[in-house]
């Protein structure tokens, strides 16, 4: 069920991102979804594509530094409330996120949340358990058309 | 004998090397005599010196034992831009065959001059610092010192193909193809400077050379002070034994002093260069085994002997007997100069002592910089660090730790609390020769 996202260390300065968003434009890989994390003097981009494991070798070609984590799909309703459902399973299962992203994809009304957990497996066990909607890697770029 | 067994009494004995074991009486005979001929030698060619003993009413003649060089003035530095071209020179042009430059980085480069017979006792100093690091005929060397007006280039040079070995002249830079060189060719020796072997073995990794299969087995590092913590770094990394080697082209270029194979400070050579330890204040010679800065008198040098040259290393030595069996006395790897020291907030601080700090963290390479910056009168100093692999963390917190953790190791080194500031891989200038660690943007 785990997904395999990229991080890549930015400086926190003019350019930055878009230099290292060109690299895998330049290397034709599309992104289906990001975040950027950011204090005053770096941050850390975040993001998922199909093709991680070109993305992660791209950026170290070129001299970033970058890391490939594992993190978890969930999907939501698209209406007030849909995220708190989540948390709340998240809450009672003891889970600790470190951070989370949103996006909405393919099918209407529905959204997904990517959640980083300290311990990935620990989370499949008990988000499936409490009846969370996890969509594996398969389903989800199949169904965001990628 | 097998083979390996054969390289290895190879390596520890040069015919060349024989002076590194003279009994200490006997080299202190030769040392004064040649320091009389140098003194007189000096007196009578070079008009700056006669000018400075005479205003001591100080006579060639009164140098009666190696003691009384306390009697002669200091070199220093300014002295060489001021005679800039020629103005020290001991002997005409007619018996000059080389001369070298510094890089002149304040106005003037300083000129040095050799005779032939310079250039023979440089290559001889040469062969014994490549010998003292276990290097032989047979060897491949890769010279990746800078080649041209800098001595270590030609110095390297002639001190490898002398020892027997095979001389790769590949200079300095195009960091890519010293990696295919190093590795097609099988070098076995690397000399450079520290701080751009820690750049090949980066560079190498991106590649996808591993540094460890190569038959690489000796580096021979100078010309910059580097640490135990880079030794650490570059032996884990790269599987070589690292030496350290001590010169100035002042004196004679690189091959003044050298390791051996006990890595416990570096052999002078003596019967050539004579040292003192001054207080740097004061200008007062201090005994074994006292901190300041190393002073060094030519004993050989024909076109441009140079007395008493205050070399602004902060070192202690010793002379104490060392384990490899050479007489010749010791000094402690200078890991900072008076010249690097700055003063931040009132605090006296060697780059040196950073690079130690941050090397005991895991994972930090050590490419790093500081930067002293002024900000309403109140001194501020930032530490900038590569992230590698090993410490970069998906999570914000993760690197604010790291960053904090960096800040407490710099904090119980120096005594003042300044930024770390975490930035991407090869933001900092790599250098193909001494690496700049200090970027003073104060304006006073």
């Amino acid at each position: 069920m785990k997904l395999n996202q990229i991080s890549v260390f930015l400086e926190n300065k003019p350019g930055q991102l878009k230099l290292a968003c060109k690299r895998l434009a330049d290397a034709n890989i599309n992104i289906l979804t990001l975040s950027l994390a950011d204090t005053k003097q770096f941050g850390v981009l975040h993001l998922i594509t199909p093709e991680w494991e070109r993305a992660r070798d791209v950026f170290k070609q070129s001299g970033f530094i970058a890391s490939v984590n594992d993190v978890l799909a969930v999907e939501v309703a698209d209406r007030p409330g849909g995220l708190v459902d989540v948390l709340d399973a998240i809450d009672e299962a003891g889970l600790n996120v470190e951070y989370m992203y949103a996006f909405t994809f393919g099918d209407k009304g529905k959204a997904a949340l990517i959640f980083r957990f300290s311990e990935a497996d620990a989370a499949v066990e008990k988000l499936k358990a409490s009846g969370v909607n996890l969509i594996d890697k398969v389903e989800l770029f199949a169904r965001s058309g990628k | 004998m097998q083979p390996e067994l054969w390289n290895d009494v190879l390596g520890q004995f040069h015919p060349a090397s024989a002076p590194d074991y003279l009994p200490p009486a006997q080299l202190q005979q030769l040392q004064l005599q040649r320091l009389q001929a140098t003194v007189k030698r000096t007196y009578e060619n070079v008009a700056l010196f006669r000018q400075r003993l005479d205003e001591r009413s100080v006579k060639p003649e009164d140098i009666r034992s190696l003691k009384d060089i306390q009697r002669l003035p200091f070199t220093v530095k300014n002295d060489l831009r001021d005679t800039y071209p020629f103005g020290l020179f001991a002997s005409p042009m007619q018996e000059i065959v080389r001369m070298h430059a510094s890089s002149g980085t304040t106005g003037k480069p300083i000129v040095v001059a050799y005779t032939q017979e310079d250039l023979d006792v440089w290559t001889s100093v040469m062969v014994r610092t490549m010998a003292s690091a276990g290097a032989h005929r047979g060897d491949i060397v890769q010279n990746a010192y800078g080649y041209g007006l800098f001595t270590g280039g030609l110095g390297f040079h002639y001190g490898a193909e002398a020892l027997g070995a095979a001389v790769i002249p590949i200079s300095g830079g195009n960091t890519d193809r010293q990696i295919m060189l190093m590795r097609d060719f099988g070098a076995t020796v690397i000399c450079c400077t520290p701080s751009y072997f820690i750049h090949l073995i980066e560079r190498a990794g991106e590649m996808g050379v591993n540094l460890k299969e190569l038959p690489l087995r000796i580096g021979i590092f100078g010309a910059e002070p580097w640490s135990e913590s880079m030794r650490q770094y570059i032996r884990e990394n790269s599987n070589i034994n690292p030496y350290d080697l001590y010169g100035l082209s002042e004196i004679t270029g690189p091959g003044v002093a050298a390791e051996c194979n006990c890595h416990n400070g570096l052999h002078i050579f003596e019967d050539h260069f004579y040292p003192e330890i001054v207080d740097p204040q004061t200008g007062e010679v201090l005994p074994d085994g006292a901190e300041g800065e190393l002073v060094l008198t030519t004993l050989s040098k024909k076109a441009m002997p140079i007395i008493r040259y205050r070399t602004r290393d902060i070192t202690t030595i010793t002379h104490e007997p060392c384990g490899c069996g050479r007489t010749l006395c010791r000094f402690l790897r200078v890991g900072r100069r008076s010249d690097d020291m700055f003063i931040i907030r009132g605090i006296n601080v060697f780059p040196s002592q950073v690079e130690t700090a941050l090397l005991q963290m895991e994972g930090t390479l050590p490419h790093y910089q500081i930067v002293l910056t002024r900000d309403k009168g109140l001194d501020q100093m930032e530490v900038q660090v590569e992230v590698t692999s090993e410490i970069f963390s998906d999570t914000v917190g993760g690197l604010e730790s790291f960053q904090q953790k960096l800040e407490t190791a710099v904090e119980q080194t120096i005594g003042i609390r300044v930024g770390v500031r975490l930035v991407e891989p090869h933001t900092i200038q790599r250098s193909e020769g001494k690496a700049k660690r200090v970027i003073d943007q104060r304006k006073l």
